[in-house]
């Protein structure tokens, strides 16, 4: 028995989760860095917790929408691990058949309503997938995932206007990872230049009379709390709700980032509050989770993650014609 | 009798009509329930179909064509209101790189049955941000479709196959056709329309006039235009040919090509502005496929790229007119 209030199946889930995530984001810097991947790849190293204590409690039917750092979202809400990596690499057999790539990940079939390369540009599809949900009379919520950035998008802030005053079964998740690319959040020991004229984004729902609350968004539970009641909330068509996660990512905004524009000190200080490395800790404390049981969930991850690449590159190219399928539902463009 | 609509009214019956038959039609706008539409044109819905699938938004054109989006790929069919095409500059990311592009993006994996109405059009000294047309560059970007009627009984059959349509479509009403003053057009008035539902399919041509001397490919207002220039000009004895494509994408290529081959002389008359316009879009097509067959060169009537004007006589300087059709027409027929 543990002291969590959680069964331990559930928390073994999570701990795979971000684990698998992890190891993932890991695998696809290196191949980045040998130059197998056209274009370039936002990891979410460092922010495992967030979307796996979100996705937790989302059914397959729920929606979420994604960012140009969509690894991490598409693996928590159970996309096809084999499909996403294949459109890392462009192949036909990639989840957008090589169209999209790292920034426009999607699986409907798994309520990914997709990713977009414009920043803010996909919240307002959850927004609008959760009225879908309202007006089809489903108990589906909708997930909107953006960033520290995204917030102070003009569209972001419209959409939380609307989801509260139409009441939307839909969750605002606000990684405030605390960059946008270079720009602090707020100001910092090296840069006076910043983003928010507020500490807590969550904040910013006072302004629309929806619930906001912060949280640690390197702790797994913390998240994971949060956002069982506001999908409670949701369910019973109580409207939306803006959860702050703060957070920090590890690596720089692109792989290849030079970096200059924050400290050593302060990646230092938010590589102590590892999200994974701590939850391990306290699972193995409460007796949940052995070093045994953690290694083997390390290589199965490593397996699965094998696989997925493998499958990538023995997959084929798109044929050019290709090029000119898709655009409209019928054949022509 | 047979019932005399306007286009907005008739608009407005085709919303109704895919309402009753479609339980996920809605429709999403500012000032479209209680008020009815800017023009009219979703009078009496919010009474006949409640708040739910009626609604006023915010002014919020980025949030709710984004929104419409997401319920677009999640099974529901919105239409919304943008108002005035104008408007277009707030909710630009959403139409041109999500709404257009993103079922290609995703590899077909979504379907994106969304149409976007909103009136265009000069000619009420509605000045520069509610008088443009805007539709080239509606079709200038892959994946819309852009519909274009000029008459009432048009725009309830391609309204209908707009809405039951699995693509994003642009729907743009002359606010003109709507307004009474403008019914000063001979054939720009209220026109029989059936009452039960029908489709015109997008991508089909229609050939307002048949003549033998001139080709006029015009659309929405300029369709009247050209209709009374062919009316006037029957006195010099020259015949002219007036192709309403209807919708810019797809655009009935044949049925243009079939009138020029006929007619062998070329006009556009185009209410957009010129420069990389709809109007140059067709010079070229015809350049490239007919240009032999020509005996006169291919002239564009468009708007000048400047701003549309408030004072009604600068306006009307720069909007093509039935005048200007006529002179062009007298030029390429050497009379
Ligand atoms: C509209 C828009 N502006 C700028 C960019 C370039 N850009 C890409 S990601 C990014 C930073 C986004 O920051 P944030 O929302 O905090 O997300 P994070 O990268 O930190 O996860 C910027 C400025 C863009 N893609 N879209
Ligand atoms: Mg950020």
């Amino acid at each position: 028995m543990s002291s969590f209030s959680l069964p331990e199946e559930k928390l073994i889930g999570l701990y795979e989760k971000m684990v698998l995530i992890r190891v993932y984001e890991e695998k696809i810097g290196e191949i980045f860095a040998a130059g197998k991947l056209p274009g370039f790849v936002h990891l979410y190293i460092g922010e495992e917790a967030i979307a796996v204590g979100v996705c937790a409690n989302l059914k397959k039917s729920d929606y979420i929408s994604s960012t140009h750092r969509a690894h991490g979202h598409c693996i928590a809400k159970d996309c096809d691990m084999k499909k996403m990596t294949a459109e890392l690499y462009g192949k036909a057999t990639g989840c957008c058949k090589g169209k999209g790539g790292s920034m426009h990940l999607a699986e409907l079939e798994v309520g990914v309503l997709g990713a977009s390369a414009v920043v803010g540009a996909s919240v307002p599809w959850a927004v609008g997938a959760a009225l879908s949900a309202r007006i089809r009379n489903t108990d589906q919520v909708a997930v909107a995932f953006f960033g520290d950035g995204a917030i102070n998008q003009g569209v972001v802030q419209e959409c939380f206007n609307i989801a509260a005053v139409w009441k939307l079964p839909v969750i605002f998740v606000v990684e405030n990872n605390l960059y946008a690319t270079s720009l602090p959040t707020r100001p910092t020991k090296i840069q006076s230049q910043y983003s928010c004229s507020i500490e807590d984004l969550s904040k910013r729902a006072l302004g629309y009379d929806i619930p906001g609350l912060t949280v640690d968004g390197m702790d797994v539970l913390a998240v994971y709390k949060a956002a069982e009641e506001a999908v409670q909330r949701a369910r019973e068509k109580l409207g939306p709700t803006l959860i702050e996660c703060k957070t920090y990512r590890y690596r720089g905004h692109f792989e290849g980032d030079p970096l200059m524009y924050r400290s050593k000190e302060e990646l230092e200080r938010w590589l102590v509050k590892d999200p994974i490395l701590n939850f391990k800790k306290k699972l193995m404390e409460a007796g949940v989770l052995t070093e045994k049981e953690a290694e083997d969930i390390s290589s199965k991850a490593k397996k699965i993650v094998e696989e997925a690449v493998q499958f990538a590159e023995e997959s084929p190219d798109p044929l050019p014609k290709d090029a000119f399928k898709d655009i409209f539902v019928e054949d022509f463009y | 009798m047979v019932r005399q609509l306007s286009l907005h009214e008739a608009v407005n019956d085709g919303l109704k009509l895919e309402m009753e038959r479609d339980p996920t039609v809605f429709i999403m706008g500012e000032d479209i329930a209680l008020y009815g539409g800017a023009f009219f044109a979703t009078h009496g819905l919010l009474e006949k179909f409640g708040p739910e699938r009626v609604r006023d938004t915010p002014i919020s054109e980025a949030a709710f064509t984004g929104i419409a989006f997401g319920a677009a790929i999640t099974g529901l069919r919105p239409v919304v209101d943008l108002m005035f095409a104008d408007f277009i500059g707030l909710a630009m990311d959403q139409i041109l790189n999500q709404i257009a592009q993103t079922r290609y993006i995703f590899g077909g994996q979504v379907k994106v049955p969304l149409t976007i109405r909103a009136s265009i059009g000069a000619g009420v000294s509605a000045a520069a941000h509610h008088s443009q047309c805007l539709y080239s560059m509606f079709a200038h970007t892959p994946g819309l479709k852009v519909v274009v009627p000029s008459t009432p009984y048009d725009a309830k059959g391609l309204l209908i196959s707009a809405i039951r349509d699995d693509n994003p479509v642009i729907f743009l009403e002359h606010k003109s056709l709507g307004v009474s003053e403008t019914y000063r057009l001979p054939t720009a008035g209220r026109q029989p329309v059936p009452e039960e539902a029908y489709t015109i399919p997008l991508g089909v041509a229609d050939i307002k006039r048949e003549g033998k001397d001139v080709t006029v490919v015009a659309v929405s207002l300029m369709v009247h235009k050209a209709l009374e220039a062919a009316e006037k000009l029957v006195q010099e004895g020259i015949s002219l040919e007036v192709i309403d494509p209807r919708t810019l994408v797809p655009l009935d290529k044949e049925a243009i090509l079939k009138s020029v081959r006929k007619t062998r002389r070329l006009i556009i008359m185009d209410e957009d502005r010129e420069r990389c316009g709809f109007a140059s879009e067709v010079a070229a097509l015809v350049a490239d496929e007919a240009f032999f067959e020509l005996e006169a060169p291919i002239k564009r009537i468009a708007t000048p790229n400047i701003p549309i004007p408030f004072s009604p006589i600068l306006e009307s300087t720069i909007i093509p007119s039935t005048q200007s059709l006529i002179r062009t027409v007298r030029e390429v027929v050497g009379k």
